[in-house]
């Protein structure tokens, strides 16, 4: 018998450490012959702690929310008594999540231990790399993933195959090959997912992107805010070299290919190429200006093949199976699948791995399980803070690069937060606006300084103090930096708003014409007033407010400072004779 | 296709382009100035400041200084999108940036404000923010020599690049990131506490207010205004070939006798030349490059005549200080025998003498505050002005500089061979030294020494020397640039190189590129050089032992004092 606790990082944080401990002390205390081992992500995050029971006869048993208060029951009547808990088993809504998906990324993640490389090879790991390594050349591996179509996941969707070919053909007889997993979208985590639950995989890429350009070195870029992934990393390296896949003589072929981690700080702008290899050179992380590209001078100065980890871990489906076994997912010009990390006000909440050119509907309403709390659905945000919102009208188009950039939006890197009727657009946009400011490196002036003035107008209409003229402002400020940022990052930081403007221009009209936030969620536009007719001078509302906002004379109607007061509402909750409301 | 058919087409004209990096410099050879902030030839390409934006045939907007000429490639300069987006930019830049335009040090120099001026910005579209009007960093006054002030930074980064590519010095960088972004030097600590060699160079390129020169200018007002001071004046060679770019007088023209002129009226009471210590110096560090290279002390010897040379030895290089040249630089012998000079000479009209040297150079201001440079308990030199720190004075007076009529200098200080003279540009302390060297002092020879591979603004020149004697031949190099001299310092730690004698100068050019010049560009340094070495043949005396003044001074000030005051020690 087999017991997989679910251990992403999302599994960890809803307590599957304990879960995996509650399971181990059971077993022992009944000394029942099981093992206790761990998983990665399976992407159903909204479900954990995740752990699946696998007995004796092969038959697959998943529990889900199994905190550790939970695990006593399970061994008691499944393990012991050999009849599942159906109170935990996991629902059919929850079982439609994942069926409904089709993954290659992914397809490993939640499925084997990411600390055990034997894992992987039984999952039919290490094979694409043989075959690269014995049975094909550079240049037939580059045709290969040329020929697949196979485009960078990590925003952009430049062909991985002609970069491979670009640094294949540089004269330069040093090159690199660059992991790009300083994943710094709000609400992205496919990356993650992949270097905690599947990172041999992505080594696999690496080392057969080494053979096909020539490379000997790689370098995997991971923001240290992900511990758990570069943990795990190390240790797929260690096992990896150990095991003959990764070091001199790969296999015992004359193939050498050794990979390091280096860790980001963080910043937003090392997830662009140039800053990229700025940071992992030791130099502050700004983007440079090209040419020369990177592909001809990326690390060190030398021709770098520059993708993301997604990328990566589609590289040995495409040699096991071949550019025409994996064209066969997908459309024609966006081949293959695309993980998106599914958030917001959607009812499944996690990671999912879809073919390219299956609809939003689709994605929010069949895996996703439809808007929660039976709200009705306003837009979705697609591509983090690069990317644009969608609506309505838009759920039934196809989920790829060109479609999206044709509809104002990107892929990026694949996040999609879900927004129901509730959400404010105005304030969608200031907290995308408000994040790249913050995020900007400073190098050229229209992201630096024009970020920054857009936030703060921004400020201004969420806060009451806008003008109409203001949106034409924000519009030609938005055209300047678009066409005139130095890297890929800035052209696209004021995305959010201009798609905000474009479908929901009327909700922009209310916040500076009405002061008024359709959604009423702009806290800035609220006002608290007390009723003075209701009033009675008590003074109970003037204890409790924690910024001194309220003052007056006991028997005589109070007043509430208006600019002093950041609407926390204690005082309508205190007030014995209703006499403070807001509006 | 051979590399002279080229072309591109710049606003509907064919312009043949060679050897051109970037669009930038074929479109400024069309005769159209593009706008720019953070470029410089000389310096990597940062593209920042994206003014130099052009639009190509499909309506992508590239920035000029970063994209290299294709063949046939069609651009616009000045298409209604450019003259947008610059202005939106320009905007930017000037929501946050300060606005005592009036009181700042580059008021009618700044290129920002130029810009503004050009493309006609009438209002700050994008007045939301608060920086413009507060003060929010500190204004950096530790520095001898250098004021740093962010508030007036527009984070072009050309002082960062000067610092770390061209000088190896690495003081300022970029801190923080976005909007909060700022330059300065590592955990903000002033610049005085850091590795700072005061070249200034930084200043130099600096497009705005942000990187000034100390201005000393009122320290000389208040000497003069004293009865009790007697000012005595000193003017580097670099100087006359630049201040006439100042008054409209073309440039690189040697207005040395204006410059005299001007000086008495504004009430200098002696006026005297430093190429008369740089021949001091010819014959120190020559005598004392003998003395080594017969006694086989450890080679090479390098010059010492540029104090941020000498800090930069100090700061990065300790264990090569020995290997420097013991001379005083000429600023510091000229202070220290004009001392002992007048005190014999004035005993006892009560009046104390102020040293105020016209320099062109920044780092002399930090150099005369040393502590070694105090002789009898009194400063060498009390006051550095700067070329423009002179030119101000002028323009304060409203002398019209033009209309001058030309004065000589003072005696017997103002008494100089061309060999002193040419200390101003870079291998000129070298030529010196070599008419020096050679024994045959005909004047075909000492005209024939300009080809030895000393002259030129090339960072770096190396080349031999065959002496007389048949025998030896001296391997010479010639730096100019702090961050060639550690080129020329790793090659040989890395033992691929050997020299007798290393002449360097901080300043790309030598001292005519000094940051206290009037602001000049490449092209500005070469005529100002080119100006010096044509004065040099008109003098009188072409190498130092000729300058008949100096026999006479071994035999009295110097006398037994000649370690003391034309020799130094370093002990930093």
């Amino acid at each position: 018998m087999k017991i997989i606790v679910g251990q992403g990082s999302c599994g960890i944080a809803s307590g599957a450490k304990k879960t995996e401990s509650k399971f181990k002390q059971h077993i022992e205390g009944n000394h029942l012959n099981a093992d206790v081992t761990i998983a990665g992500c399976i992407g159903s995050c909204y479900l954990e702690p995740i752990a699946d029971v696998i007995d004796d006869n092969g038959v697959h048993t998943r529990y889900v929310h199994l905190t550790s208060d939970k695990v006593e029951r399970v061994v008691r009547e499944h393990l012991l008594g050999g009849k599942p808990v159906e109170e935990y088993l996991i629902p059919e809504s929850g079982r439609l999540f994942l069926e409904k998906q089709t993954r290659i990324a992914l397809k490993n993640c939640g499925a084997i231990n990411p600390e055990n490389i034997n894992d992987y090879i039984a999952a039919g790991g290490y094979q694409a790399l043989k075959k690269a390594l014995f049975e094909m050349d550079g240049d037939q591996i580059c045709r290969e993933i040329e020929k697949s179509g196979l485009r960078g996941r990590g925003g952009g969707g430049f062909p991985t195959g002609k970069k491979w070919v670009q640094v294949k053909s540089q004269k330069e007889p040093v090159k690199y090959i660059v992991c790009n997993g300083d994943e710094g979208d709000p609400g992205a985590f496919m990356d993650r997912s992949v270097m905690e639950g599947d990172p041999h995989k992505m080594l696999e890429g690496m080392i057969i992107a080494g053979i096909a350009t020539g490379a000997q070195t790689g370098y995997i870029y991971v923001r240290a805010e992900y511990p758990l992934a570069v943990h795990r990393l190390q240790v797929a390296i260690a096992q990896a070299e150990e095991a003959g896949y990764l070091g001199e003589n790969i296999l015992g072929s004359s193939f050498n290919f050794s990979i390091r981690i280096n860790l980001g700080a963080g910043a937003f702008v090392c997830g662009e190429g140039s800053a990229l290899t700025a940071s992992i050179e030791g130099n502050r992380g700004m983007p440079r200006v090209k040419p020369p590209r990177t592909v001809e001078q990326g690390l060190f100065g030398k021709p770098t093949v520059l993708n993301n980890v997604e990328t990566f871990a589609h590289v040995s489906y495409i040699i096991l199976n071949g550019a025409e076994g994996y064209r066969k997912i997908g459309i024609e010009k966006s081949p293959g699948t695309k993980a998106f990390a599914l958030t917001g006000n959607v009812n499944n909440t996690g990671l999912i791995e879809v073919p390219m050119g299956t609809t939003l509907r689709t994605v929010i309403f069949e895996i996703g399980g439809g808007v929660r709390n039976g709200k009705s659905f306003k837009a979705v945000q697609i591509g983090g803070p690069s990317g644009g919102c969608l609506t309505e009208k838009h759920l039934d188009m196809s989920l790829d690069f060109d479609s999206l950039t044709k509809a104002g939006a990107m892929i990026g890197s694949g996040g999609l937060v879900v927004m129901d009727e509730d959400t404010c657009m105005v304030g969608i946009a200031k907290f995308f606006m408000n994040f790249t400011e913050h995020e900007s490196c400073g190098k050229c002036v229209p992201c630096r300084e024009g970020t920054h003035v857009m936030n703060e107008i921004l400020d201004d209409i969420v806060n009451g103090r806008g003008s109409i003229d203001q949106i034409d402002m924000l519009l030609d400020l938005a055209d300047t930096i678009t066409n005139t940022a130095l890297c890929g990052l800035g052209k696209t930081a004021a995305s959010p708003v201009v798609s905000t403007i474009r479908e929901f221009k009327s909700e922009y009209e209310a916040h500076v014409i009405d002061k008024y936030c359709p959604t009423g969620s702009c806290q800035g536009l609220k006002r608290i007033v007390i009723d003075a007719a209701q009033c009675k001078g008590c003074s109970k509302c003037q204890t409790v407010c924690p910024v001194n906002a309220i003052s007056g004379e006991r028997k005589k109607p109070y007043l509430i400072n208006l600019a002093t007061c950041i609407k926390c509402k204690r005082c309508i909750d205190s007030c014995p004779f209703k006499a403070i409301v807001e509006n | 296709m051979t590399t002279a058919n080229k072309f591109m087409v710049i606003n509907g004209e064919r312009v043949p382009f060679s050897g051109e990096k970037n669009i930038l410099s074929v479109v400024r050879k069309a005769g159209i100035d593009l706008p720019t902030l953070c470029y410089y030839s000389e310096l990597s390409v940062y593209g920042s400041c994206r003014m130099c934006m052009v639009e190509d045939q499909r309506g992508n907007i590239i920035t000029a200084c970063s994209t290299p000429p294709k063949n046939g490639m069609e651009i616009k300069t000045n298409t209604p999108r450019l003259k947008k987006y610059r202005k939106n930019i320009l905007r930017l830049y000037l929501a946050s940036h300060n606005r005592e335009c009036t009181t700042c040090p580059r008021n009618t120099t700044c290129k920002l404000q130029d810009l503004a001026i050009r493309f006609g910005i009438e209002e700050i579209k994008f007045d939301k923010t608060d920086k413009a009007w507060k003060d929010e960093y500190k204004i950096d006054n530790s520095s001898p020599a250098i004021t740093r002030d962010p508030n007036k930074c527009i984070q072009c980064g050309d002082c960062v690049r000067m610092c770390n590519e061209t000088q190896n010095v690495g003081a300022i960088d970029f801190a923080l990131r976005g909007y909060e972004l700022k330059v300065c030097p590592a955990f903000d600590m002033p610049l005085a506490e850091t590795e700072c060699v005061n070249c200034g160079q930084c200043a130099a390129v600096c497009p705005t207010g942000a990187v000034t020169i100390k201005n000393d200018v009122p320290s000389v007002w208040k000497a003069i205004y004293d009865d009790k001071k007697r000012v005595v004046a000193q003017i580097a060679p670099a100087v006359r070939v630049a201040l006439g770019e100042e008054f409209g007088i073309s440039k690189g023209e040697n207005v040395m006798p204006l410059i005299v002129s001007a000086m008495r009226k504004i009430g200098f009471d002696e006026i005297y030349d430093t190429s008369f210590t740089a021949d001091l110096t010819v014959i120190e560090e020559t005598n004392e490059f003998l003395g080594k290279l017969e006694s086989g002390a450890k080679l090479p010897l390098f010059t010492s005549c540029c104090p941020a040379w000498v800090s930069y030895v100090e700061e990065k290089h300790p264990e090569l200080m020995p290997q420097v040249s013991t001379c005083k630089s000429p600023q510091q012998m000229f202070g220290s025998v004009i001392k002992a000079y007048a005190k014999e000479k004035h005993q006892d009209d009560g009046r104390e003498t102020i040293v105020v040297s016209v320099m062109p150079c920044t780092a002399k201001k930090a150099e005369a505050g040393r502590a070694e440079f105090v002789t009898d308990g009194s400063k060498d030199v009390d006051i550095v002005l700067t070329t423009k720190g002179l030119a101000d004075m002028i323009y304060e007076s409203g002398i019209v500089f033009k209309e001058l009529e030309p004065e000589a200098l003072d005696m017997p200080f103002g008494m100089y061979s061309g060999a002193g003279l040419i200390f101003g540009v870079t291998g000129g302390v070298t030529e010196a030294v070599i008419r020096k060297v050679m024994k045959d002092k005909s004047h075909a020879s000492i005209n024939n020494v300009k080809f030895c591979g000393a002259r030129g603004m090339e960072g770096i020149k190396e080349f031999d020397l065959p002496l007389e004697d048949g025998e030896t031949v001296l391997k010479i190099a010639v730096v100019s640039g702090l961050g060639n001299a550690e080129q020329l310092i790793r090659k040989m730690e890395a033992g691929e190189a050997f020299y007798h004698f290393i002449e360097v100068m901080a300043c790309p050019g030598g001292c005519v590129g000094g940051a206290g010049q009037p602001f000049g560009l490449r092209n500005t340094k070469r005529l100002r050089a080119e100006s010096i070495y044509a004065s040099d043949k008109q003098t009188q005396f072409r190498h130092a032992d000729e300058n008949p003044v100096i026999p006479d001074l071994y035999n009295t000030i110097l006398k037994d004092r000649t370690h003391d005051l034309l020799h130094v020690h370093y002990h930093k």
